[in-house]
């Protein structure tokens, strides 16, 4: 059993650093050998829930920043990205399914983060997002 | 544009345009921005209308390419041509099943059956 691990990171609000940090979040789940289906769901989720914080969140705000704390053991991984923005109510966040959003290029992050990750909270008024996967999970379950 | 710096390699098959993505991750802004234009550049600067998108090497996207996705095969429609999607990994197709894309846009398994659909 591996050591859990705690990193802690607070950056501007840039997608380039949200890219580096996520590249550091990946590399301890493959020092702690999770799978490549464990490893596709946390980044992808990663991805999205930084430019979230960032874009959406902080709005690219050069006075903003955004901090992720990582916990990681042999179990789960679990994230969570807290932004300096207005927050917002992920309830208000349509179903980009439906019928009038399908085509719509945007508002499909929320959905694939709740679809892979174990849990996806979000606190503080919509500014702090919990990401946790637990090892092997059956995430994301495909309707056929 | 220097060959290194393309997100695309462009075939001709047939009258039928095959853009193979070569990103292996489609996630940073920069890159799906550029990837946007280099595709929306196939209908909008060169006028092609029949084009395969080849995923074969894609191992990673995000929500925003899927949106870049989603815009390409709207101007393919409106310039009344035809975008098919194929050979994408099993990962990367579960994320289209999840966001019901597979019901917008057409996917095939690979490159032989995506001709066939033009």
């Amino acid at each position: 059993m591996k050591t859990p691990v705690h990193f802690e990171a607070t950056i501007p609000s840039s997608t380039t650093e949200g890219l580096a940090v996520q590249e550091q979040l990946v590399s301890l789940m493959e020092q702690f050998e999770y799978s490549m289906r464990d490893v596709f769901a946390m980044r992808l989720s990663l991805e999205e829930g930084l430019t979230n914080a960032i874009r959406h969140g902080n709005k690219l705000s050069p006075d903003k920043v955004v901090t992720v704390t990582c916990d990681i053991d042999d179990a789960r991984m679990r994230v969570v990205v807290v932004d300096q923005g207005d927050g917002f109510d992920p309830e208000d966040v349509p179903d980009p399914t439906l019928e009038e959003f399908i085509e719509r290029p945007c508002g499909r992050g929320l959905m694939l983060m709740r679809a892979y990750l174990t849990a996806c909270e979000y606190s503080d008024g919509g500014r702090c997002l919990t990401m946790e996967r637990e090892r092997n999970s059956p995430l994301p379950i495909l309707e056929d | 544009m220097s060959k290194s710096d393309r997100r695309l390699d462009i075939e001709e098959i047939n009258g039928v345009t095959i853009a193979r993505l070569l990103e292996k991750k489609i996630l940073d802004e920069a890159n799906i921005e550029a990837l946007g234009l280099e595709l929306f550049a196939l209908v909008d600067k060169d006028g092609r209308k029949k084009i395969i998108l080849d995923f074969t090497l894609v191992e990673y996207l995000s929500s925003a390419a899927l949106g870049k996705l989603i815009t390409m095969h709207k101007k393919v429609t409106v310039a009344k041509g035809k975008l098919v999607l194929c050979s994408i990994q099993k990962d990367i197709l579960d994320v289209f099943k999840i966001t019901q894309l597979n019901k917008v846009l057409t996917l095939c398994t690979d490159l032989d059956e995506a001709l066939t659909k033009f």
